[in-house]
């Protein structure tokens, strides 16, 4: 299990229940690395701006992360992490290696609008 | 919450964190601003094993006792910010953040550290992640089997490129000048590896793909002509450049934009220190930075008890 204090999705099933039960969804799948460790720090600081989102990870190099590793607009990306975005379990963007908190501020402002509480 | 401090420092990384923990400690309100990941470079660094009293600790471990630790002693830690605007010539420093939070302290310590020196081709941004990659320990693995680029002639370089043949069928070095800047011994280990290629005086000038990176344009730095070659992968190592864009003007810099101290960290403007990496100096190490960071917290807290007699006094009158 990733040492982060966000939402940890640990097999597939756990992956469709968080679509399922979210309309938006952002996951960081990768490895406790240099270029993973600032993204989920910057999840975990903006889980309290965007209360209307649900930030997760998961690991990398287990079996069942294949549904992020092979989705087709993860095809080109060859560099951890790989970000997931997703509205109405749809992806809406995915991003390769590291992305700053203004970085990945632009993309959920772009994709959901924000509800602060 | 209150926004004045006896000392902000600028940057969490090794120097600033050690100033953290010791301004802390010494009852001297501080408190860090930091751009990034706490931990800065450290946090990059999959292995120290050269820090002592600590055989072997991952550079996020280290980093994250740092944190802990200033954070016991009460320094107040705020990360992934930007800073929009600094007065420090004033005896009251103020700084301003990217959401209009205003600090002001009697002092500053920056410690803003260093970052990668990037090509600056074409393409670099687009294929960042696609194919470009400044970690080997982190993306060497997808290049499984792949021919790759590793672009640079220091220690940093030539170590990685060896490192990166465990999984690429070619590693092709790319350096811009006709010998390495690295030690002896990483050149004799990649020149004795048969999956390593060179070419010398030459540079990219060109990232070229469509999804994902496919080849590149090199240049040779003497004829200028240019070749294309196809790739599936490039990994970058051309040394750091100093996070000091922000001071230009600001505070005394050298030649390379380095931060100009004197033995106890203190910059040409009273109430202003640096330490770390993007100050000028020679060997730059987790334990350099600290010692560094060590002087600077001391000086500040020198200073700020001065400031504190002096203004008592005037009070007084
Ligand atoms: C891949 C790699 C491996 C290394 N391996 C080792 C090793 O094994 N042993 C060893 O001793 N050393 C190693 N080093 C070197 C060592 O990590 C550095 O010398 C040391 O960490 C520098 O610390 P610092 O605090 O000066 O700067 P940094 O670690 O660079 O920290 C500076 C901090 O300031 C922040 N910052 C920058 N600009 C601003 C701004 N304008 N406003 C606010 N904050 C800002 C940054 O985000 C960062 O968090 C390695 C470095 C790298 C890159």
């Amino acid at each position: 299990m990733l040492r982060t204090n966000l939402t940890h999705v640990l097999s597939k099933d756990d992956h469709a229940k968080l679509l399922q039960e979210n309309e938006n969804v952002m996951i960081c799948c990768g490895r406790m690395g240099p270029m993973c460790i600032p993204v989920y720090e910057s999840m975990e600081e903006l889980e309290n701006e965007y209360t209307n989102i649900k930030f997760a990870d998961m690991e990398f190099d287990t079996q069942d992360a294949e549904v992020i590793r092979n989705l087709p607009e993860c095809s080109s990306f060859r560099g951890l992490p790989f970000v997931v975005y997703y509205k109405n379990g749809k992806v809406v963007k995915a991003t390769s290696s590291i992305q700053s908190r203004d970085q990945i501020t632009e993309i959920l402002d772009e994709n959901f609008e924000k509800v602060s509480v | 919450m209150n926004n004045h401090f006896d000392v902000i420092v600028i940057g969490a990384g090794a120097a600033g964190l050690t100033a953290g923990i010791y301004l802390s400690r010494a009852k001297v309100s501080t408190l860090i601003l930091n751009e990034g990941a706490v931990g800065g470079q450290m946090v990059l660094t999959h292995e120290i094993a050269n820090y002592p009293g600590v055989e072997n600790i991952s550079g996020y471990e280290l980093a994250r006792i740092m944190k802990t630790q200033a954070q016991k002693f009460g320094c107040v830690i705020k990360s992934n910010l930007k800073i929009t605007s600094m007065t420090l010539e004033e005896k009251t420093k103020k700084i301003e953040v990217n959401n209009k939070d205003i600090y002001t302290s009697n002092a500053v310590i920056i410690a803003t550290g260093g970052k990668s020196r990037t090509i600056g081709a074409i393409g670099e941004d687009r294929f960042k992640g696609k194919g470009i990659s400044y970690c080997a320990t982190c993306d060497g693995d997808f290049f499984q089997d792949k021919e790759i680029i590793v672009v640079g002639g220091g220690n940093s370089a030539l170590e990685e490129a060896v490192s990166l043949t465990k999984y690429a069928s070619k590693v092709t070095v790319i350096h811009q000048f006709d010998h390495f800047q690295a030690l002896q011994h990483y050149v004799e280990e990649a020149e004795n590896n048969s999956k390593i290629d060179f070419i010398m005086e030459s540079k990219i000038v060109e990232f070229i793909g469509d999804e994902k990176l496919t080849s590149v344009k090199i240049q040779n730095v003497d004829t200028q002509e240019i070749t294309e070659k196809q790739i599936d992968g490039v990994f970058i190592f051309i040394g750091y450049v100093p996070n000091t864009e922000n001071l230009e003007g600001i505070v005394e810099l050298n030649q390379w934009k380095e931060i100009i101290v004197d033995k106890n960290m203190i910059t040409n403007i009273p109430g202003v220190f640096a330490a770390g990496d993007s100050i000028q100096k020679k060997y730059r190490q987790v334990t350099t930075a600290v010692a560094d960071g060590t002087v600077a917290a001391l000086s500040a807290s020198e200073y700020i008890n001065e400031f504190k007699k002096e203004l008592s006094l005037v009070n007084a009158v």
